[in-house]
């Protein structure tokens, strides 16, 4: 855990007084609706079709357990007994009334939470994979550069009114959990053939309606030159991004209208006047930053110890085992994900005693940490291997061990026409029917590691162009439609999905996913081979024509 | 308008002349868009009246350079306040281009962007609401902590942290001037 210094909690303090003191001026109206709609995107508060939501940022994806319990507070306070925990490691609260939105933040503030930047077009909640620091697979722990530049970020005073949203992924790990290629610019933190630390540095990739994978800018950039790079990126893209309109002014259309390469050389020129400025890292800065992240103290213990032999009988224990258990840099320890997907349910909801019931096993069993994945579910990062076998009983009484992360069930999903002012059409009700059709275990596991993205407009918070089945609901003359894409995926291999063939209804989508995991059953070449490998090898044609037959 | 000069209110003494107007008033100093300045380049040589140049969003900062030496002021525009290249201008100015007179904030400036403004070296603000101009000081101590270094000279976090460490104390007292640093 990053523990916050008396400037973070000063800052946060004063953030908390200046947005009391907006929202008076609101509702004393000296600040018009117009005015006020940016200030209070910049801390997390949005106009929804039903009431105000506050989206706090959970900043790459790491939590205490004691502000978990305080989300929990405030879902039950203020709320409806529930949060919606989001793609961007982010947390929604949907039923929040305005004038009760200074003490909520007040509440959550306490505890180092807020909503600063997680919207508006400002530098976003920096994300980062949610197994850093624990897995076995990273050249180092990817929070420490997302802190840093979570805090070169706060409040910048240039980049607050970019010409639109800016969210920016780190991986540290080869294998890529954090969809860096799908974001306005990407990391990929590896070390050069020296042993030095440094980054890869992708621009321009995004998801929205005009999708794009992110173009390598520069293969290597070493680590201490992480923030002036960051500065010149973003200073080419205030001043020549396009304000013209809307849907045109990400940096990844700028990216795609001058080209990567004429990008790039904006960027190197800028860089060339300030990365020997004020922003150069020094190890001293580097190491004040990562003094203050606290590891847990672990203790020397067999990795497979009894505790674990004796509950593998129980072939339930197996199961989820099996399929929610990772390996763990220390012997003797796992990391544990919790499944935020269960059968019918909206994906990644977590109601207040959920929140609880985690925090309460976190501190238990997992140093007081908890996490939060872009695929919306929870994890455990450090649990030690002895006590699965205890901790899986309290998830499986709190309906929180559902054994099927990476199966088609474990369903990313935004929220749709059911909340969100933007959609077209609903999100969650397809995904819970799709996981109601899958809800045989022994099936979805036969089908293996199956990602089913759901976006209910072109907006794609659903991320529907990076599932290996993709799902966008589109409204025709009134009606809810869906459009299906094949073979796309958000990893280190990062494509967009092919469109399948013509949009169906809604009460269509369900038949037709079980009609493609059907036609993929009969063209595996095996049962090793993967949903997402079948479509690379034969493309969508033998998907399309066994599909659209049947309808 | 009010005119706020380093957090005072004070008199501007620059007439801002439209492009449409016909003649340049005599013997005073004016503000003028890059368009009407261009036009009257050699008349104002002439003159010998101190000259403001509205520097226009979409055109790159750096070639401002070779009239700077005969300008009093820059001002840079804000068409709504949710545009934002004129950030990006006024550091490029302050701190690449080295500019140390007069730098003004003119369109839709309004009270939450003024710390902002001066952060990225703004000095002069023309405020659109006169309650604004009233809560300028408010506006501008609404925050004591700032994480990162501009050419403002306020010690930004990235080392006013390592000030609290007694072997680091020479880094505690210098500014974080940006890129000229």
């Amino acid at each position: 855990m990053y523990v916050y210094d008396e400037f973070d909690r000063a800052f946060l303090a004063e953030r908390v007084a200046d947005f009391r003191d907006q929202v008076e001026r609101r509702l004393s109206g000296a600040l018009s609706e117009d005015e006020f709609k940016p200030l209070r995107l910049m801390n997390g508060v949005y106009l929804q079709l039903h009431a105000y939501m506050l989206r706090i940022a959970i900043p790459y994806g790491t939590l205490s357990s004691d502000q978990l319990r305080r989300m929990a507070h405030v879902a039950r306070v203020y709320d409806r007994g529930y949060g919606h925990f989001t793609t961007r490691q982010n947390i929604q609260f949907n039923w929040i009334k305005l004038e009760d939105l200074p003490q909520a933040m007040a509440d959550l503030g306490e505890v180092g939470v807020h909503g600063i930047q997680t919207s508006g077009n400002c530098i976003r909640n920096v994300t980062t994979d949610q197994w850093a620091g624990a897995t076995p697979e990273e050249f180092d722990d990817p929070r420490i550069w997302a802190e840093i530049l979570r805090q070169y970020s706060t409040f910048h005073p240039e980049f607050t009114y970019l010409p639109r949203k800016f969210k920016i992924a780190i991986t540290a790990a080869p294998k890529d959990r954090a969809a860096t290629k799908v974001h306005d610019v990407g990391l990929r933190l590896h070390r050069n053939e020296d042993g030095e630390l440094g980054f890869e540095v992708l621009v321009g990739g995004g998801l929205g309606r005009t999708p794009f994978v992110g173009k390598s800018i520069r293969p290597f950039l070493p680590v201490r030159h992480v923030l002036s790079y960051i500065e010149a990126i973003m200073r080419v893209y205030n001043q020549f991004g396009r304000r013209d309109n809307i849907y045109k002014a990400r940096i990844k259309i700028l990216v795609h209208e001058i080209g990567a390469e004429a990008f790039a050389q904006a960027v190197e020129a800028e860089w060339a006047n300030i990365r020997d400025g004020a922003l150069k890292l020094t190890d001293e800065i580097i190491d004040d930053i990562r003094a203050r992240f606290l590891y847990p103290d672990f203790a020397a213990l067999e990795a497979e110890p009894a505790e674990l032999k004796a509950a593998l009988e129980d072939p339930r224990f197996a199961t989820w085992y099996r399929n929610s258990v990772h390996k763990h840099k220390v012997p003797g320890y796992s990391i544990v994900t919790i499944s935020l997907k269960p059968v019918g349910a909206p994906p990644g909801d977590a109601t207040a005693d959920q929140m609880d019931v985690v925090a309460d096993l976190a501190d238990a069993y997992a140093f007081h940490e908890i996490r939060v994945g872009h695929e919306q579910n929870l994890c455990l990062p450090n649990v030690a291997t002895k006590d699965l076998p205890e901790l899986w009983r309290q998830l499986d009484a709190a309906e929180l061990a559902t054994p099927n992360v990476n199966h088609i069930s474990d369903i990313i999903a935004c929220p749709g026409l059911d909340y969100c002012a933007l959609a077209n059409a609903r999100a969650i009700p397809v995904a819970q029917e799709i996981s109601k059709r899958f809800a045989d275990l022994d099936r979805s596991r036969g089908i293996g590691r199956l990602h089913v993205n759901i976006s209910g407009c072109i907006n794609a918070c659903g991320h529907h162009h990076v599932g290996h089945i993709g799902i966008l609901g589109v409204e025709k003359n009134g009606q809810e439609f869906y459009q299906i894409t094949l073979g796309g995926r958000a990893d280190e291999h990062a494509q967009l999905g092919t469109l399948l063939g013509p949009a169906v209804s809604y009460d269509q989508v369900p038949g037709l996913i079980e009609d493609i995991v059907d036609a993929y059953l009969e063209l595996r070449s095996s049962p090793k081979e993967l949903f997402i490998d079948t479509v690379h090898r034969l493309g969508v044609e033998p998907f399309k024509e066994r599909v659209y037959a049947t309808h | 308008m009010p005119l706020i000069e380093n957090g005072k209110l004070v008199e501007d003494r620059f007439i801002r002349v439209a492009d449409e107007d016909e003649t340049l008033p005599a013997s005073t100093p004016v503000l003028l868009s890059l368009d009407r300045f261009l036009k009257e380049e050699e008349a104002l040589k002439s003159a010998n009246v101190e000259v403001g140049l509205i520097w226009p969003n979409n055109k790159p900062i750096a070639e401002i350079a070779p009239y700077l030496p005969r300008l009093a002021l820059v001002a840079l525009n804000f068409p709504t306040f949710r545009d934002g290249r004129a950030y990006s201008q006024a550091r490029l100015l302050r701190e690449r281009l080295g500019w140390k007179g007069p730098l003004r904030a003119v369109g839709n400036v309004l009270r939450d962007q003024f710390l902002i403004m001066a952060r990225s070296g703004f000095d002069q603000i023309v405020p659109v609401k006169p309650a604004d101009a009233q809560a300028f000081d408010a506006a501008m101590h609404s925050y004591t902590v700032f994480y990162q270094p501009t050419g403002d000279g306020r010690k930004s976090l990235l080392r006013a942290r390592l000030g609290r460490s007694a072997t680091r104390a020479d880094d505690n007292g210098s500014s974080d001037r940006g890129a000229a640093a």
